[in-house]
């Protein structure tokens, strides 16, 4: 006769959620932060065709990383999505929040009813008037969303790219500037022994969601556009001067306008 | 009788250059012997690169219109590339081919579609013009130049006279507005450009550049052009 084994649903979700964390860890990270003119995408991608980043709607972009086949199929849910509302209502009735929480609700389902949860994070993001209206949201395997404020790192070494976005965004920081800390942040995790890699232009996918143009705001940055952008942040040494421990990650999220590059902020208790 | 039913669209030209095409439509819409509306547009990006006018139905015609450029949208969304201006082409006669019922009731619409052609092989040929039947036929024109809608006859014939090859943008445009006025000029469903109420045709141009729309100012001073040369030579 065959034996049954019982296994708690605890003990299943957990299962689930460990294989879905590991596959994500696996792939190479995405960060996404708003700026003065909108929100940039940065992903540590070596395709030009398979896209970690891309467009849904006017003021929206869509960042994933983990399977390839199953983002790209959230991705293509999301422009249909979008489209269709567009179509049947108003452009202006296309929102952030809503594709996130359809995302949410996708996400969920997937995780509790099917064998396999889907392995993948992804960030929704809507730029707005000001970058006090930017919206940001991260949704995981687990069909979780969270809104974040203004920055957040995804896939591979997540929790330390993180840090360094933590310790150095700024809302009022220029392209130039974003990409510089966002190129700072992938390349300092991953390198021989700890110490920070150099990334090429052409190992990074970089889009944006740009505040002042009119209609579709997504732009991709490739080429001599992208070059000429990372090479000034190439001339002096990338990532040298960081720090080699962050300090304590802050449980709470700081209100992203008053930082300094490489200061503690003097708002967070807890460093060492 | 069908005419009365609801609004119609009338008249747009286009003409195609070595550095694009222009695309332009006068401002009227007819129900019968009214004017149903002064200032309605008809000439519209289809996508970055390409541009498409209205005859016929005006209804049916913005809706076509509206669908057309959400279907190429998201196609280029999904699949990471634009259509072939070809292929842009194809779904709209397709489209109007599935109109085909509601057309043989009477709520026809035609469309002209044109665009700048980013596969282009020969630098001469970047702007072209299609045209469509209601039957979904679809048809390019070779000749650099077409008009639809009532007035266009009168349009065409204009251009016949005056269009001649390596036309500059600036130049395909006044010759555009200038089309739109014979047009006026002779068919009372073509609006002429309203001086009093300052209502001028719309005027779009698809280059490398993509699509712009000509200012109001611009179309205005186009049309005065006209009006200053008619008003030396009115013709009968």
């Amino acid at each position: 006769m065959a034996m049954q084994f019982y296994a708690s649903p605890e003990q299943i979700m957990r299962d689930r959620s460990e294989y879905a964390r590991k596959g994500i860890a696996r792939g190479r990270s995405v960060v996404v932060l708003t700026y003065a003119g909108g929100v940039l995408f940065v992903a540590e991608n070596l395709s030009t065709t398979l896209h970690k980043v891309s467009e849904i709607y006017d003021k929206i972009g869509f960042a994933a990383v983990g399977r390839y086949n199953e983002f790209e199929n959230l991705r293509n849910a999301g422009v249909r999505m979008a489209d269709l509302r567009g179509y049947s209502y108003d452009r202006r009735d296309v929102t952030g929040r809503a594709l996130a929480s359809a995302y949410a609700q996708t996400l969920g389902s997937i995780f509790s009813e099917q064998g396999k949860p889907y392995e993948v994070e992804i960030c929704v993001a809507e730029v707005g008037a000001a970058p006090e209206h930017d919206e940001l949201y991260r949704l995981t395997y687990d069909g979780s969303v969270q809104d974040e404020p203004g920055f957040m790192a995804m896939g591979g070494q997540a929790e330390a790219i993180g840090n360094i976005l933590r310790a150095e965004h700024s809302e009022s920081h220029t392209l130039g500037e974003a990409l510089k800390l966002a190129t700072k942040a992938l390349s300092n995790v991953g390198g021989e022994g700890g110490a920070a890699r150099t990334l090429a232009p052409e190992q990074l996918e970089v889009a944006v969601l740009e505040r002042a143009r009119p209609g579709r705001k997504f732009r991709r940055v490739t080429g001599a556009a992208l070059a000429a952008l990372v090479t000034p942040a190439k001339a002096d040494p990338p990532a040298a001067e960081t720090p080699k421990a962050d300090p304590p990650k802050p449980g709470v999220s700081k209100p992203a306008a008053t930082t300094k590059p490489d200061v503690p902020k003097p708002e967070t208790p807890s460093a060492e | 009788m069908n005419a009365d039913l609801a609004p119609h669209a009338t008249t747009i030209v286009a003409i195609s250059t070595n550095e694009g095409v222009v695309m332009a439509g006068d401002r009227r819409a007819t129900m019968g012997n009214l004017i149903a509306s002064r200032d309605i547009e008809k000439v519209h990006p289809a996508d970055p690169y390409s541009l498409i006018g209205i005859a016929g139905t005006a209804g049916v015609g913005i809706e076509l219109m509206r669908l057309f450029q959400v279907e190429l949208q998201h196609y280029e969304k999904i699949e990471g590339a634009m259509l072939s201006l070809d292929g842009k082409a194809n779904r709209l006669a397709t489209m109007i081919r599935q109109n085909l019922g509601a057309a043989m009731q009477g709520l026809a619409v035609i469309p002209l579609f044109a665009g700048f052609d980013l596969d282009a092989k020969t630098p001469g040929k970047v702007g072209r013009i299609f045209s469509f039947d209601i039957a979904g036929g679809l048809y390019e024109e070779h000749g650099g130049y077409d008009a639809i809608g009532s007035g266009s006859l009168f349009a065409k014939s204009s251009l016949k006279k005056r269009y001649k090859q390596g036309l500059g943008i600036a130049e395909a445009a006044q010759l555009a507005v200038e089309a739109l006025f014979d047009a006026a000029d002779d068919d009372t469903a073509t609006g002429g450009p309203d001086v009093i109420r300052k209502i001028f045709p719309v005027v779009m141009t698809a280059t490398a550049e993509g699509t712009q729309r000509l200012t109001d100012d611009e179309t205005a001073a186009m049309a005065q052009t006209v009006i200053a040369a008619r008003a030396l030579q009115p013709g009968a």
